[in-house]
């Protein structure tokens, strides 16, 4: 039901350097902060002209904060959306594409057809 | 009435510019063959002489979200800054400054419209690297005005294959009745079978080589009949999850026209993707 909300997460955290590094630091803070202050803005919008009625679900927030992609891919986030910033967060910490690669082996139980990810 | 020169296809692999600049340890073993077809490839541009490039591709959630996604968008404005900071910190891309066509911005969209196509526009617009790797591919001199025109691969519901081809019939087409004196090369981006997110991505090749096969010979030949019957949005899926990026190829088969041969045909299997490169000149290839 809120898998917009997921996917407008990783896309708003994706592109601010400071959020990146802090959901990495503090994915649990993050999460329940941006759910706060941040899910509701309308982008392109002047800040006051917010919706009201966007939240996680207690599956998907769960899912942010332990930072499990596998879930999220489960979940149906756009794949895209996950590995981009997943890629910013934690490649540093690997060798030449051992992250990717390792990545990708943790979703080998999917198969075809994968989640759906029509918002 | 202005002239098609070029019409040119080919792959955005964002690694491109960092592999081609790398040197000493960080130079990858395959980027020396890597340079040299690009090489080759952008000379099929540089001979056709264009003055105005129309620019195909596809947007990565950086300018266009779900909140008001269009389905076809074409850029309408004097400049064009280029480049994310996510592209810089994933692929080493450098922060660019287009150009704009404005006047043919303005003649697409108008006569688009017209032809039944319901474009979006923008006149802000920040183009990424299904836009800029070409220019980084085939004019690094980034010194020619352009069009961008973006188009949903990405976000679903996508439009259908045929309304690609369509698409693609629908402007050249309109570049061709466009009043001017100025010579325009079309140029446009796609993937061949591709998986980002998934568990088939960053294997040795393309996660469906016979795909890719089937695909380059549907393009160089011009084969639309059999890429139709073949192709289908369900049908994308199965060769890698991020295949529907296709339809752009599909999109400049319409443009090259049914049956057309690829004048440049050329392929590179890297890791993770298969790399392609199509050219063909309307009007018979430049001296």
């Amino acid at each position: 039901m809120s898998k917009y909300l997921v996917d407008k997460f990783l896309f708003t955290i994706d592109r601010d350097p400071e959020l990146v590094e802090r959901y990495r630091e503090q994915p649990r803070e993050t999460v329940e902060w941006w759910e706060v202050e941040r899910a509701n803005a309308v982008l392109n919008c002047h800040a006051g002209e917010a919706s009201t009625w966007l939240c996680f679900t207690d599956e998907e927030r769960e899912a942010l904060t332990s930072h499990d992609h596998v879930k999220l891919f489960e979940l149906g986030a756009h794949p895209f959306l996950t590995l981009t910033l997943f890629i910013a967060m934690f490649e540093r910490d690997h060798g030449p594409l051992e992250y990717q690669k390792a990545y990708g082996a943790r979703l080998a139980h999917f198969d075809l057809p994968y989640p759906d990810i029509a918002t | 009435m202005a002239e098609v020169v070029a019409v040119i296809a080919s792959t955005h692999h964002p690694f491109y510019y960092r592999a081609s600049t790398a040197t000493g340890e960080d130079r990858p073993p395959f980027a020396d063959e890597w340079v040299r077809k690009i090489t080759a490839f952008r000379e099929t541009l540089t001979k056709a002489n264009p003055d105005v490039l129309v620019m195909v591709g596809s947007d990565h959630f950086h300018q266009l979200w779900l909140d008001n996604m269009p389905q076809f968008l074409v850029g309408k404005a004097p400049f064009y800054d280029a480049n994310w900071y996510n592209e810089e910190r994933e692929f080493g891309l450098p922060r660019m400054l287009l150009k704009g066509q404005e006047d043919l911005s303005a003649h697409i969209l108008r006569a688009g419209l017209d032809e039944g196509f319901d474009l979006a526009f923008s006149n802000e617009l920040r183009i990424d690297h299904s836009v800029t790797c070409p220019i980084i591919t085939l004019r690094p001199e980034a010194d020619l005005p352009i069009v961008p025109i973006y188009t949903n691969i990405f976000a679903p519901p996508l439009p259908q294959p045929k309304r690609f081809v369509q698409l693609g019939r629908a402007i050249r087409e309109i570049v061709e009745s466009w009043p001017s004196h100025l010579r325009v090369a079309i140029i446009g981006t796609g993937h061949l079978s591709l998986e980002l997110g998934g568990p088939r991505q960053f294997g040795p090749h393309g996660p469906d080589p016979e795909f890719d096969r089937k695909a380059v010979e549907w393009i160089a030949t011009g084969d639309l009949d059999r890429c139709l019957a073949e192709v289908t949005l369900d049908s994308l899926h199965s060769p890698g999850n991020a295949t529907h990026g296709f339809m752009d190829f599909m999109l400049m088969m319409g443009v090259a026209g049914a049956g057309q041969k690829a004048d440049h045909v050329d392929s590179l299997d890297l890791f993770h993707t298969m790399e392609a490169y199509f050219t063909w000149y309307p009007n018979g290839a430049p001296r």
